[in-house]
């Protein structure tokens, strides 16, 4: 496949599309309203279903119909719209029906604004909707990684039949990277699954449910769950790391923050600075076990975040107090500067230093 | 009396085959139940049943999977039209239907409701008006009646403070969208025939792809209406069908 210029929107959009998505039902919002777009003209076209949704409410409730139909499905939206999908999500999760949430989360709390951020970290990876239940969330840095991890969404999704999200940002999805799209790949029929609602023809009617109604009913069901969320815990774990070797300070970012931390590691190390940088890339399941294997080395650590420190706590919990773990944040649609961060990083020296003397 | 192997012996009343065996979880003289056995009734005369897909609301008919020999999902609180959507775009040959309460339907899950209505969506659904919310015990619903008394308009709906009554096959029928949408009631036989023919038709429209359809049935709920059986069948005649008038609102 040839490297086009693509932005990340149409990208995401695209890959979903190559992915065998069958149907997408969506409501418009900056900073990801290109991908509804993308879609609204695409899908027709190769005579599949797209929807526009009266609310993120009802796109999120179609996605739970199409995904027990057994339909490759997805949605998108920005932070607001995304909270109005919790309600659906939780109940997905709860029906054990797969799926993909692509959440470009723009500056809030509110309606906030549409510039980039990362102040939702908390409510995908730690919440969502109620329940307790654990989505598979991956975080893009570059167009390129959007499109693979898109591509490879739908296959993890239907694997563990989970709610995999696309964790990202009005940075990476306006930004106009180049980049290769895969190929196009053969869809599979919905009513081939074994436990899709299609009608009982010629077999036992099959029924979807997130009801439990006795106590230990809902118990084995959690149980099942978090027996479940261990085997993603120790198969779908994904990091990067850079100048990582010698390195005796970390750089810690996830998505648009990571690659700032990357030219700032880059700026350090032409001032003779031993930075190196690490960059989650499935926010959950957290790569702890890969971060902690660092810690020997490191005298310390920053973390740079579009928010006012969210992930720094997973950071601090992966170290367990045998590194000391700093923060660097911009908010409310702010993105950091490779400068500011820099000063950071002597700072974090400087005060490491007046600890030893 | 009737011999065993006598040849004239003909079962003449039976289970659907499109209902479960199961006891449903109804309170005595609930007209769920009822509506329940006329769905199931129409399903298998429209030899539908291994085409249908049900969706059931969050109300008293939270367990209609249950009792329903069909695929089956159950929904968020009022998403049932959504979800329909759904599973409909998905598998356009299938014959998708969503019975819901008035709570459900015509307070929390308005939105998708009339949407799925405005669209046109080649759905059914069977809308079950008790005039209150049942599961949660007897709190106002949409529907309540100016004056009724509910255990959270206790001196009754004062409709200066908390509004008219919602009348969704009236409001329902000014949506192009939609090709059927008629009122019925539940409380006595010959009511209960003239729900069944609409329920069937309802059911026909969707096959024929002629849009949204929409079926009303005014039911009881003895037990939060604070009533016996029979005198929620008179209540329904004299208190809820003056406010609530029978009759076909849109039939194309
Ligand atoms: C989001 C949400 N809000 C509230 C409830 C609580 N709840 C359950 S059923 C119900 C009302 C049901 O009334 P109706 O739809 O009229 O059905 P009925 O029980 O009368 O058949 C409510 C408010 C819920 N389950 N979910
Ligand atoms: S509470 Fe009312 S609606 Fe619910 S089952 Fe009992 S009688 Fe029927």
């Amino acid at each position: 496949m040839p490297t086009e210029l693509i932005k990340g929107n149409t990208a995401i959009a695209e890959a979903a599309l190559r992915a065998g998505l069958d149907a997408y039902f969506g409501y418009p919002i900056t900073p990801q309203t290109e991908l509804l777009e993308h879609l609204a003209r695409r899908m027709p076209e190769l005579g599949r279903v797209f929807l526009q949704a009266e609310s993120e409410i009802g796109a999120i409730h179609m996605v739970y119909g199409a995904a027990c139909a057994g339909a490759r499905t997805m949605t998108s939206s920005s932070s607001p719209g995304v909270s109005l999908m919790a309600e659906g999500l939780s109940y997905i999760a709860a029906s054990d029906v797969p799926m993909v949430l692509v959440d470009v989360m723009r500056g809030g709390p509110g309606l906030g604004n549409i510039a980039p951020a990362q102040m939702d970290y908390f409510q995908i990876v730690k919440g969502g909707g109620h329940g307790g239940y654990h989505p598979i969330v991956l975080a893009p840095a570059t167009v390129q990684e959007a499109i693979d991890l898109t591509y490879a969404a739908f296959d993890l999704a239907e694997h563990y039949r989970t709610i995999v999200v696309i964790l990202t940002d009005g940075c990476l999805a306006q930004m106009m990277e180049p980049a290769e799209l895969p190929p196009m790949r053969e869809r599979g029929s919905p009513i081939s699954k074994a436990w899709a609602l299609s009608g009982a023809k010629g077999r036992e009617r099959r029924v979807f449910t997130s009801v439990h109604m006795s106590p230990e009913e809902g118990e084995a069901f959690v149980n099942k769950c978090a027996r479940q969320w261990d085997v993603i815990t120790a198969n779908e774990r994904r990091c990067v790391s850079e100048q990582i070797d010698d390195a005796e300070w970390l750089l810690v970012g996830f998505g648009t923050a990571g690659r700032v931390a990357q030219s700032a590691m880059r700026a350090a190390r032409a001032a003779g600075l031993k930075v190196g940088v690490w960059r989650p890339i499935s926010l959950s399941p957290y790569p702890t076990p890969e971060l902690k294997a660092l810690a020997p080395q490191l005298r310390g650590c920053l973390v740079v975040e579009m928010n006012t420190g969210q992930m720094v706590e997973d950071v601090r919990l992966a170290f367990d107090g045998r590194v000391p773990v700093s923060f660097f944040g911009r908010s409310g649609g702010v993105v950091p500067l490779p400068e500011e961060v820099l000063e950071a990083v002597h700072r974090m020296i400087e005060t490491a230093k007046e600890v030893v003397c | 009396m009737l011999m065993a192997d006598a040849p004239e012996v003909h079962l003449v009343f039976d289970r659907p085959e499109s209902l479960t065996d199961v006891d449903t979880h109804y309170c005595p003289g609930c007209s769920h139940g009822i509506a329940h056995r006329l769905v199931a009734e129409v399903i298998d005369e429209l030899e539908i049943r291994e085409r249908t897909i049900g969706v059931a609301p969050v109300g008293c008919a939270v367990f209609a999977y249950n009792y329903f020999n069909v695929d089956f999902a159950e929904a968020a609180h009022g998403r049932a039209p959504a979800m329909a959507t759904g599973l409909k775009r998905v598998h356009p040959e299938a014959v998708v239907f969503t019975y819901q309460g008035d709570g459900d339907l015509a307070s929390i899950g308005i939105a998708e409701a009339l949407h799925a209505a405005a669209r046109g969506e080649h759905l059914t659904t069977i809308f079950i008006n008790n005039a209150i919310y049942g599961m949660t015990g007897g709190q106002m619903a949409p529907t309540s009646l100016p004056g009724q008394r509910t255990t959270s308009s206790p001196c009754g709906r004062d409709v200066e403070t908390m509004g008219m009554p919602l009348r969704m096959s009236e409001l329902l029928a000014t949506l192009p969208g939609v090709a059927y949408s008629v009122r019925r009631s539940l409380h006595n036989p010959k009511n209960i025939l003239q729900a069944k023919k609409a329920i069937k038709r309802a059911f026909e429209i969707q096959i024929e792809e002629r849009g949204f359809s929409f079926v009303e049935l005014l039911s009881t709920c003895p037990t939060n209406w604070g009533l016996t059986p029979s005198e929620s069948m008179t209540w329904v005649e004299q208190r809820l069908i003056p406010f609530y008038p029978l009759g076909d609102y849109k039939v194309i």
